[in-house]
Order: C-alpha cells, then structure tokens, then sequence
C-alpha cells in the first residue's frame, strides 16, 4: 500500500435525493390567492420524501451509497444528524447501522438541534486523527407549514461522509467554529412548523457578520488567502446569501458551489455535506474547499482534494409531482377518507421484532450449506425439497443483490398511503425468492422479469402507539 | 395397506342456505336454514347425528372460536364437535373430518357445517387483519384480490399470451359463471353480464377488475353423512351418493420461498388432484368427470385450475375456455349453480356448497340449471395465495361409479 492509500481524511462522501420532485408552480397554484408572494420563489422542483420515507431511511441509502466502493471497511462510530429524527428515545442511527448491517461493534450516536449539526460532528472527526472509521450522515425531511417560504424552499434528503485512514479523497487543513445563541429560527419540541424571524436582519447580522468572521479565522489558521478557494460551498436558505458572503470574504465568485435550489430545494442539516459532495466532484487535484455551515453559529472547514479518484455521480432527474394535495397528506398535514381498510392496527409485537431483528433490518435470510440454496426467511429446514438439511443455513443478507420481477399486481383495494399497493413475487440473483413490496415504482412500471434492487423503507405506521416498523422494499434498478 | 376413502361413505343429506348479503340474519339463521334442509333431507332425527364438525374461518368476524356456536344454534345433545379450520378450504376440511371419522368406523351417523358471515365488517372485500406477529413484519399487506392477480402476470410471461387474450379468456368465465347463477335461486349474484362489462369494470388489482373477483357473501352449507350401507337403509327410494375422494395438499413454503414454482399454477392443486384421482380411478379427468365446482374466487384461478386438475393442456385453457368447453352445455361444465363467483363465497360453507351441486346434479334436482347426467363430479377448494395455500379437493358420485 503506498502513502496515497493510507492518508487521514474523507474516504467517500455522497448524497441521497428521494425520487419525487414536487412542482413549486404546484405549491404556489394553491396559496396564490392568499400568498402572492411566494410568486417569487416558485421556479423549478424540490425533492420529497415518499410516503415510506423519513429520515432514518434517507440516512440508510446515503450511507449504502457511501460505503459502496469501500465494503470491507467496519465503522467503529455511525453518527445521524437531523432535526426530523422519527424518534426521540430509541436511538435513530441504530436503525441505521443495524439496516447497513454494520453488527454490533460500533458507537452509534444520533445529534440534532441545527442545520450544522452534522457538519459539527463532521469536523470534529476529521481534525483528530483517531484510529477507526466514521460515518457522519446527516438526513432531514423538514415539513413546513403550508404557503410559508419554507415549504418552497425546503428540500428532502441525507448526505454522509466517511472520515478516516485510507484512500482519501480530501485531507484537513484548517477549521474554525463559532457558538453564537442567534435565534433566526426556532422549533419547540413536539411542534411541527418553524417560526423565523426577518430574512434581511438574519443576513446583514448572522451571515455576513457570524459567517464571515468564522470564514477570516479558519484562513488565518491555515494562512491561505481567500483568493486561492477554488471551491466555496455554503447552503443558502435565503436567497442568494451565499454570493454575498463570499463577496465579503473575498472569495471569487465563480467558485461558489451551486446550491441546487431549482431542481433540489435545501437539505437543511444535510445541505453542508451534500454540498462538499458536490465539491469534491468538481474538484481538482490540490484544490482548496471551503465549506461552511451557518446555525446557531457557524462552522468553516478548509480542506484540500487528493488526486484518487472519485466516481462520477450518477444524475437522476427523479419524478416529476404535481399533486400538492399529495404532498399534503404524505406529511400528515391534511387527513384524507382512507376508508375502513386503513384501520387495521398495525401493533409491533416488540419481542418479535428484536428476535427477528436481522431478518427485519438487514434483509438476512439463510443459505444452506448443504445445498447451496438461498432462501428467506432463514429457517431450521432448508426449503429444498431435495435437500431438507436440518440447521446448516448462514447468514445471507438479500439488501444489496439484485433480483427481478416473477410476478406483480397494482392492487387498488388494498390500503396504502399512496396507491396503488404494488408487490409481487421476485427472484434474487444467485437464488432466493420473496413476496414484496415496490417502492417508488410507477403503476405501469411493472412487468416480469423487471431488473430491481433493493431499498430500506418504511413498512408500516402505528398511529396508535407512535410507531413505525420498517422493512426492505424493491425498486427498479433505474439507470444503472 | 391404507386403501383411500372411495365408497366408503355416503351422502345421506344436504342443505345449503341462500348466499348473498342476508343483513337479516345471523350466523345462527344461516345455520338452521342449512340445517332444516339437510335433516329433512337425509330423514332422521337431529338425535341420531352422534358427532359434528364445525367449518368457520374468519371466527374473529362473526361466531368466536370452538365448535359451542354450532352445538348452541342446533342444541345438539352434548355430543362430540370439532371446529375446524383452513382458510377458504374450511367447508372442504369439515366434511372431511366427518367423512373419516365414519369411514374409521367411530361413528355411524355425523354432520359437517360451515357457516361464514362476513357482511359484517362494513366494507366491500374480505376483512382486513393481522397474519401473526413475525409475518406482519415483512409479509406485505396483499389483498385477495392482489394476491391472485400474480398468477395472470407469470401465466401470461411464462406461455408468451397477450394480456388481452388472457383477459377476454378471464371475462368469458365470468360470464359463463353469471349465465349459471341466473338460474340458481339461491345464488348471490343472478344478473346476466357481457364480456364488455367485465372488460370495463373498474380495477380492483391489475389485471383483476371487478368482475374477476367473486362475491363476498353470507351463508352455510352442510352435510350428514354415513356409511354406504346405512345409507341404503335409511333411504332405499333413492340413488345413493358417495364419497370417492376427500385429499388435501398444503404448501410447506416451497412456492413462496424457492425457485421452483413458476408462479403461473396452483402446485397444491396438481398433487391434491393427483392423488384425488388415484383414489377414485379416474385416468381422464376430463372424460371422466361430468362437471366440477372450482375455487373460482377470481376468474384467473378458475382458468389455472383447469390445467393444474388436468381439464386443458398446459398453455391450452384460453383456448378451451373461449371455445366453451366449460360453459354450462360444454364438454365438461364448470360451475354449473355460478361457482364463487355468483352463488357467493361465505368462506366456511363454500366447499360444502360445491359438494351440495354436485349432489343436487345426481339427483336431478338442479331446476332450470339441471345437466344431462352427471356420475363423478370433483370439487376443489382452495385456502389462501397461490404462493401458500391449502387445497382441498373431492370426487362424489354415485356409488359404483
């Protein structure tokens, strides 16, 4: 191994956008006659979650995609960042690490209370040069309350980083972090909707004081002029504060990092890490990277690209939405007749979930020993009828294998929160047959023989108790 | 040697209620309504049944579990009752718990009834509910409907047949069904439709619409059953109906979880049907039997089952279904008193109600929807998916046949 593989930095970085992408010109149709304002901000698309994704699973898929080309690394730390956790006691990024399948070896710590927090945690792993891998994921599924600037400007997604020894792709080279209790906005626990305070006063007194003055420190510590970024990558919740922080930094302008607000819409605490993402993409060699995040303070990272190679990422234009209602009841903010059906009570029976928990979380099922047979569930009897060995099945996870379409129905009588329910049969490559259910697949998508691949969604909602199950789903492997 | 079933029990009686939505009526009405015809039919005494096995399925949706609600309804006499159950196979499973405990020699004289009551959920379709703890965990939700749906997919991929063929085949079952129960009195549904109106009708699961889908009905049938020559005892004057075959095949999980099963066929069916016709000699069955009731609770698994119980070729039952080899004045006639489809499916009693046919056949007394002569007649029951079921199957006829 030469010195290039075994460098302390970011190994990986990555960035997990949901497929639907709601119309801003569908969000505006509805609030015209009460918010003409919004007129202004209603260009392009932002990215929604489904009606089976939060951010516990938007955190697994940037983390698949993370640790993808480095499968032989075991984390010691999973971090989970977010200020949209489904849980408040029961650790988030658990749900994570055990859906990755990353076992019981590691800390696993989730973070919350800022569009930084991520980032925070980012940094800190990345200035100490500790033995182990991290994982920092940061997801949000933000629900603003309708015909607020927020709803058209919030995006849904997660980003993640891998900090460690290895193949870097980027290496540390300065960072400075200021706390400062400036309120711009706020939650109270339990409530659903940000309150926020005037845009111009958290510009000209949070952005352009706060940031820039954490952006001259982290400059000063690493001696670099602000004329030598090459790349700038900062999130801008308000219109085009970014441009303008630069311009008071000194940073040329042409290396701000493109926020992707028309097509993407901000991540909140994933925007800082999906923006490096995007950075480190677009790097060259040698190149400085300044990314900042601003919340409650601010963080400024300097960091400095390496020459391995980074894959290109793969462009995916998502799903065109038009149904605000839609969107409105995905996240629970208008109730719709869901008919009887939708009554079933869907308790967890927790005892049985923990005793299932592989099976449950990381799609394992068994393969026999004897026979070689794949099969799901794992069970005491190998399911081939020539084979029928008694206990010889090891642990085989289905998660990240590729399987088709046996056969498939669109089922309208079923309840589903988006319908119709879609599931059917499919057949794993190198063996392995189970009855699922589609995410993310169009009503006349499906057909046998369909290649797919598959996804960690939610599976069921408990509204009674509070609770959310979750389980793997398929998914047309679009594009690859 | 075990040596199978065949003549050694009789039909000494039968009664099947009206099937429909009978708002009226409770589980305990559906129950004495079959009961009254089966005992006047058989012409005893409700004191010389000595025991009786009690078919529900959904028992959380109307009667509550053990065999108390069928001894409390008929007030029999403390007697030994079992309640059984297996899916949509209930019916199928009550007569055979009866019709082996007489063959054993246990008892003379039993009852089998299934009651189902299921208008009383307040929706359309089958009740929603749990599959157990660890399933609900991962098993998707699948409706009925879903759940069959996955056959016309694979059928179609696997025979290399355009969908449209496939579902004008799907609609003239329909439609043959319709015609059929038109002409039974006691059937739920009696309209008459078109094959256009089953092409049109709105979707329920893809490419199911809704008049692929059976009803869901109220309503129980029941049997009383003893030994051949009893049976010619108590009833000299008239034939005597026997039971030729009662098998049952139960998926161990093979087509849901290995690669053996194309997904395209009912395999439960192939071995119940396999061994059904060992154990009454039949060689052709579709020479050899002179109607059947299948478990058409959706018009795709009326059209497999005709390959899988051997009726057409494999690939072939497009073909012999748009041809009208199973049409009421067919070759071989397939649901002659309008099957699930249109008697209704009131899951505990539907496989004694395909039984009650064949029986009112050999006896001449179907009315307006009586066959030429039937000898054999084969039912087949089926609980649960495609993918994991139990399959229940008969051959009844006259004795010697």
């Amino acid at each position: 191994m030469n010195n290039s593989q075994d460098i302390h930095g970011v190994l990986s970085t990555s960035r997990y956008l949901p497929r639907l992408r709601l119309e801003r010109s569908a969000i505006f149709a509805e609030h015209r006659w009460m918010a003409q304002g919004l007129k202004s901000v209603a260009k392009g698309r932002r990215t929604i979650a489904n009606w089976d994704e939060d951010s516990v699973t938007m955190a697994v898929e940037a983390a698949r995609a993370l640790l993808a080309d480095l499968p032989d690394i075991k984390p010691v730390e999973l971090t989970l960042a977010s200020t949209t956790l489904p849980f408040v006691e029961r650790i988030n990024a658990g749900i994570v690490a055990s859906a990755l399948g990353l076992g019981n070896e590691l800390a696993v710590r989730d973070v919350a209370s800022s569009a930084r927090a991520a980032f925070t945690e980012f940094v800190s792993a990345l200035r100490h040069a500790v033995p182990g891998h991290r994982v920092v994921l940061a997801a949000e599924r933000r629900v603003a309350r309708p015909a607020s600037t927020q709803e058209m400007i919030f995006g849904d997604g997660a980003a993640g980083v891998l900090i460690g020894s290895g193949p870097a792709i980027a290496t540390f080279v300065a960072s400075h972090s200021v706390q400062a209790d400036f309120v711009d906005h706020f939650r109270e626990s339990g409530s659903n909707y940000d309150y926020g305070w005037e845009e111009r006063w958290v510009r000209d007194e949070g952005y352009m004081k706060i940031a820039t003055g954490a952006i001259a420190s982290c400059l000063a510590a690493a001696g670099i002029a602000a004329s030598d970024i090459a790349h700038f990558a900062m999130p801008a919740p308000l219109s085009r504060v970014n441009d303008a922080v630069a311009k008071r930094a000194g940073i040329r302008p042409e290396t701000v990092v493109p926020t992707d607000f028309e097509s993407i819409g901000d991540l909140g605490g994933a925007q800082p890490l999906a923006m490096l993402d995007s950075a480190l993409r677009a790097a060259a060699p040698g190149a400085l990277i300044l990314v900042v995040a601003f919340g409650s303070g601010c963080d400024a990272l300097l960091l400095r690209r390496t020459e391995q190679p980074i894959a290109k990422r793969v462009t995916d234009d998502g799903k065109s939405e038009a149904s605000y209602m839609k969107y409105l009841s995905f996240t629970g903010q208008v109730t719709l007749e869901w008919g009887m059906r939708s009554e079933i009570d869907n308790k967890t029976a927790l005892t049985a979930a923990w005793r299932e928990c592989t099976k449950i979380s990381h799609f394992e099922g068994g393969c026999c020993s004897s026979c070689g047979t794949v099969q799901f569930p794992r069970s005491r009897l190998c399911v081939n009828p020539e084979c029928r060995a008694q206990d010889t099945q090891e642990a085989k996870s289905l998660a990240n294998l590729p399987a088709r379409v046996l056969s498939h129905t669109s089922d309208w009588l079923a309840y589903s929160p988006c319908p119709p329910f879609q599931f059917g049969h499919i057949d794993f490559e190198g063996g392995g047959r189970v009855l699922m259910e589609f995410a993310d697949t169009d009503p006349d998508e499906l057909q046998v023989g369909l290649p797919l691949r598959m996804v960690f969604r939610i599976k069921d909602f408990d509204s009674k108790r509070g609770f959310r199950r979750y389980f793997w789903k398929a998914t047309p492997a679009r594009g690859q | 040697m075990a040596r199978g079933i065949r003549d050694k029990v009789a039909i000494l009686g039968m009664g099947c209620s009206r099937f429909g939505e009978r708002w009226d009526c409770g589980p305990e009405d559906l129950m004495i309504e079959a009961f009254n015809e089966a005992i006047a039919d058989a012409g005893i005494a409700a004191s010389q049944i000595e025991a009786a096995w009690f078919g529900v399925c959904l028992e959380e949706n109307n009667v509550g579990k053990t065999a108390v609600p069928l001894a409390q309804a008929l007030r029999l006499p403390r007697i030994a009752a079992t309640r059984v159950e297996n899916a949509c196979a209930t019916g199928t499973e009550a007569l055979r718990g009866a019709a082996y405990a007489v063959a054993s020699g246990a008892y003379d004289i039993v009852l089998a009834l299934g009651v189902e009551k299921l208008k009383d959920t307040g929706y359309g379709g089958l009740p929603v509910r749990t599959r157990g703890v660890n399933n609900d965990l991962w098993l998707p939700n699948a409706t009925a409907p879903g759940a069959f749906a996955q056959l016309a997919s694979a059928y179609a991929a696997k025979h290399h047949v355009d969908m449209a063929d496939l579902k004008r085949a799907m609609a003239h079952v329909s439609v043959k069904s319709h015609a059929n129960g038109a002409l039974n009195p006691k059937a739920h549904l009696r309209n008459r439709i078109t094959e256009e109106d089953v092409l049109k009708a709105m979707m329920i699961a893809e490419p199911l619409g809704l008049y692929d889908c059976c009803g869901v009905s109220d309503g129980a049938a029941c049997a009383i059953v003893t030994t051949p020559e009893i049976a010619r005892r108590l009833r000299p004057d008239i034939e005597t109906v026997t039971i030729k075959a009662l098998e049952v095949s139960v998926s161990n999980g093979e087509e849901a979880g290995f690669s053996n099963w194309d997904g395209a066929h009912i395999a439960t069916a192939r071995t119940a049907a396999a061994r059904a016709y060992a154990s009454a000699r039949v060689d052709n069955p579709r020479t050899q039997i002179q109607m059947a009731e299948v478990h058409d609770c959706f018009s795709i698994t009326e059209a497999v089952l005709m390959e899988d119980l051997g009726f057409s070729e494999s690939g072939r039952v497009i073909y012999d279904v748009l041809d009208g080899v199973f049409d009421r004045d067919g070759a071989l006639p397939v649901q002659p008193d309008g099957g699930l489809k249109c008697f209704g499916h009131p899951i505990g009693a539907s496989g004694l109600r395909m039984i009650y046919e064949i029986y009112q056949q050999i006896h001449g007394r179907a009315g307006e929807r009586q066959l030429p002569r039937v000898d054999l007649g084969l039912t087949q029951n089926l609980g649960g998916h495609p993918h994991q079921n139990v399959c229940a199957i008969s051959i009844v006829g006259r004795l010697g046949a």
